[in-house]
């Protein structure tokens, strides 16, 4: 059970101790057949009952049929008190506040909620709060037996009937299977659900059949046209495209800026417009990036096969080219969600990333970010690898827009924290620039240059300015939410906000 | 040596996110709209809306309102209001005549007396968009102490003359090289039409330089993505600023040493000279107290 | 001033606020605002058009604001010229305007 208690002591401070959690020995003889057309009749094998952990991945974003369609047929069955606990949550999942009002689910552990599902939750309408973590925490949590559990329902575009998926094949191609692939190896029964079978062996497999106990033929996994989208387009919006600008145009001024340096931007327009800029920078410095890392999108493969990238290091694929890269290009390689970014694994990649470009919804004065919750302090985000990557990363770069509409960004004080300040180096907004003081190298580096570099208070100030004094959201004593940072540690709580009636 | 103004943003006044976000982008200077971007029946919301941005907002660019036509009676109340905010440059429509120039200074007169301002602080700029104003050129630019500018506006033009907008820019010659050839001589700023293709930056790079040939300050943006692709064109090159630097040094020099006639690797310094270096110290921002 | 007939100012669009006002059948002036910025400045918004109504004299508009997160001078500005064309008066008060 999680403490309320914020126990949070810096990035790197926690030392792991114990052994890694591990489901049971199983055995699959000859004659038995993981293979079923009834999700009903697996979810009954499954031995599924009252109380149990179940877990869902989110490749297949709003276009997402299976968490609802599984939950449907749980609550039909007569099962509740689950903990839900999917790798994040989409709007498309909105269905589940009938079955948190029904006690179907009793408590849920993700990314990030969206929607009236995500508002109802800030209101109360879970007993047990929701415990927010990062890709890279998730991972830690269900590889430290944190999060054990009991039944992994992982949707995949492709599968033979022995438990091969495969995420390219099929008619819906979700691209990298970064996050369900953690589930598949620590679940204690995982099911595979595809809408097309693949005679066997459906190899590469992005899930072995080594992980897999079932195999469920459905009409649909998703809408394609939602779960893989069309080519990512470059924003035009004039706002974005010169805070994108002048990212690029800071990332080049630093040493970082080099041949064989690494980068990953979010997934925000500005975010990724700066992968533009910097494709024409890498050209006419002949710099060639080592890899890029994390959500992977038509410009990076292009990138890549124009040879400025050497390496894609794909947890999620953005779009329809970026999951078709992945079987077609060599050095485009799907990984797990773990080696993606969980710090209790040796080999956690965001420990090699040069350069970050995330977003934010708040930044306070101490340079804290929010991406869960909003001006009002409901939850309306999602953790994602904001944390991960700005520990890690030798230059993080926020780039956000002072204020968007009347909402200002800078803030005082944020409403909640996902990113510590500590981790930020550099905010980029259109109307000027903040360096974190901690990073007097950069302070320095830019000291006499042509940017408009100023205070993050100054910034605040601005923004109120234009905006006006914001009313203080109440709170109530409630916690509806619990962020744990990716080690482990509870940095920060979310609590309910009151409702006038 | 006057004020950069390489372009001028050109911003719809009749909307708020366009205008609260219009100094952001680097233009040298921001034209805020009341004509032809404003429907009729939204004139008067626009040009108060006009007014609560100029007087609240700090744009630190020259900010410039382009009026209605005096023949309705927009354009008076329109000088009223934006005299009253600060604007810093009131931009007539289809200038005919000199007579129109003195009739808006009239106005403006008048409004800075009211307020109790400083008389000449309203500054105006003529646009030109017919062949009469074009014949008029040279007297539309000397009617007012208080003309900065004359600017040729083409669409307006191109149809009195019944011609069309070509890729060369051939039907604009005449009127584009009369414009310069009066601003010049009366010591103004010249400059040119909006391109509103935003999506052809290789023709707009061309009609830049074309422009930029004939002598022309600068030229009206529609789009942010415009402003970078004309400030690279002005900018002058490495080789042109070193140039530059080195003739300011040794007029500077020469100076100190109360020296006359000033030579430089073999050649007359003479007032010409040392104001386009000035200029083009200018346009790559750096001024000459860098030296 | 009086109000003679209904008016509308300023747009639906993003940053934008419109304004209608009618005539009250109330000696005060009443606001119902609708903003997505409402948790954070209702109080500041209607501060705003009250205010601006006030320095006109008009005491009795039944103001209906729809707000797509306007800034200050965007809301005075819309308030103003809807005060105008409900007033129908064709000179412009400069010392209220300011």
């Amino acid at each position: 059970m999680k403490n309320n208690i914020i126990d949070f002591n810096g990035e790197f401070d926690v030392i792991p101790t114990g052994k890694k959690y591990a489901p049971r020995i199983k055995s699959v003889g000859p004659k038995e057949e993981k293979y079923t057309n009834s999700l009903k009749k697996s979810i009954i094998k499954s031995g599924l009952c009252d109380g149990m952990t179940i877990s869902f991945h989110h490749h297949f974003r709003n276009g997402d049929y299976i968490l609802n369609d599984v939950l449907n047929i749980i609550a039909s069955l007569g099962i509740k008190n689950l903990t839900l606990a999917p790798s994040s949550l989409a709007a498309v999942h909105e269905p589940l506040i009938r079955h948190i009002e029904n006690g179907v689910v009793t408590e849920i552990l993700t990314s990030g909620l969206r929607g009236v599902l995500a508002s109802k939750i800030s209101s109360g309408l879970l007993k047990k709060p929701v415990i927010i973590r990062s890709h890279g925490g998730r991972a830690r949590a269900i590889e430290a037996g944190d999060i054990k559990i009991d039944v992994a329902f992982l949707g995949t575009p492709s599968a033979d009937a022995y438990g091969n998926a495969n995420s390219v094949k099929g008619n819906s191609t979700c691209g990298s299977l970064g996050y369900a692939r953690v589930d598949a190896e620590y679940a204690e029964h995982v099911i595979i659900i595809t809408d097309c079978l693949i005679d066997y062996p459906n190899y590469p497999a992005s899930i072995s059949q080594k992980n897999v106990d079932q195999v469920v033929k459905v009409n649909a996994i998703g809408d394609p046209d939602k779960i893989s989208t069309g080519a990512t387009r470059f924003t035009k919006n004039p706002k974005e495209l010169l805070m994108a600008k002048n990212v690029a145009l800071i990332i080049q001024k630093t040493k970082y800026f080099k041949d064989g340096f690494s980068f990953q931007t979010g997934s925000g327009g500005a975010s990724l417009a700066v992968t533009r800029f910097l494709r024409e920078a890498m050209i006419e410095k002949s710099i060639k990036a080592s890899f890029v890392l994390g959500g992977i999108t038509k410009p990076m493969v292009e990138m890549y096969e124009e040879g400025l990238i050497k390496t894609l290091f794909d947890v999620q694929s953005f779009d329809k080219i970026a999951a078709e890269s992945i079987q077609k290009n060599e050095e485009h390689f799907e990984i797990d969600a773990s080696l993606y970014a969980n710090p209790h694994n040796k080999g956690n990649i965001v420990n090699k990333l040069d350069v970050v470009i995330l977003s934010a919804l708040e930044i306070d004065t101490n340079f804290n970010v929010n991406v869960i919750t909003g001006s009002n302090g409901e939850i309306m985000g999602a953790s994602g690898g904001h944390s991960d990557t700005a520990a890690c990363a030798k230059l993080t770069v926020v780039v956000a827009p002072l204020f968007r509409g009347r909402i200002p960004t800078v803030v005082k004080n944020v409403h909640n924290v996902i990113t510590p300040g500590s981790s930020i180096d550099i905010l980029v907004t259109e109307r000027g620039i903040a360096i974190n003081p901690l990073r007097e190298d950069l302070i320095e580096l830019f000291k006499d240059s042509s940017f408009n570099i100023t205070s993050i208070q100054t910034l605040e100030k601005i923004a109120r300015d234009y905006c006006g004094e914001r009313k203080p959201v109440k709170f109530t004593d409630q916690t509806v939410g619990i962020i744990e940072y990716r080690d482990g540690t509870v940095i920060d709580l979310i609590k309910a906000v009151e409702k006038n009636v | 040596m006057g004020k950069l103004r390489r372009t001028m943003m050109y911003v719809p006044g009749n909307n708020p996110a366009m205008l609260t976000d219009a100094g952001i982008y680097g233009a040298d200077s921001l034209m805020f709209d009341l004509e032809d971007s404003v429907a009729l029946n939204q004139k008067d919301s626009a040009r108060l809306l006009v007014y609560q941005m100029i007087k609240n907002n700090n744009y630190a660019q020259e900010v410039v309102v382009r009026i209605n036509s005096l023949e309705s009676d927009l354009g008076a109340t329109d000088i009223e209001a934006m005299v009253r905010a600060g604007v810093d440059v009131i931009r007539l429509p289809k200038t005919e005549t000199a007579e129109d120039v003195k009739k808006v200074e009239n106005i403006i007169e008048s409004v800075e007396k009211k307020i109790g301002i400083e008389i000449g602080h309203t500054k105006i700029m003529a646009a030109i968009e017919g062949p009469l104003g074009v014949i008029n050129a040279y007297d539309i630019a000397t009617a007012s102490k208080r003309l900065i500018g004359i600017a040729i506006g083409a669409e307006d033009f191109v149809t009195s003359m019944k011609t069309k907008r070509s890729k060369s820019g051939v039907e604009l010659l005449a009127a584009r090289s009369q414009l310069v050839l009066a601003a010049r001589a009366a010591n103004i700023a010249a400059l040119d039409t909006v391109f509103s293709n935003i999506d052809d930056s290789d023709g707009f790079k061309e009609e830049v330089k074309l422009i930029k040939s004939l002598g022309f300050d600068g030229k009206s943006v529609i789009n942010p993505r415009q402003i970078n692709l004309v400030h690279e064109i002005y900018k002058p090159t490495d080789a042109e600023i070193e140039d530059a630097k080195q003739i300011v040094y040794t007029i500077k020099e020469a100076e100190a040493k109360g020296s006359g006639v000033i030579s430089l690797n073999g050649q007359m310094i003479d007032k010409p000279i040392v104001e386009r270096a000035k200029r083009v110290l200018e346009l790559s921002g750096l001024s000459e107290e860098v030296m | 001033m009086k109000i003679n007939k209904e008016a509308i100012a300023g747009t639906l669009e993003s940053s934008d606020i419109q304004i209608t006002i009618s005539k009250n059948h109330l000696i005060k002036n009443t606001i119902y605002l609708e903003s997505p910025v409402k948790h954070l400045y209702e109080v500041a918004i209607k501060k705003v058009i009250m205010n601006t109504l006030e320095k006109h004299q008009i005491t009795n508009a039944n103001v209906k604001a729809i707000d797509q997160g306007a800034l200050d001078c965007t809301i005075i500005a819309r308030t103003q010229s809807a005060i105008y064309r409900a007033t129908e008066k064709k000179e412009i008060n400069w010392e209220a305007i300011d």
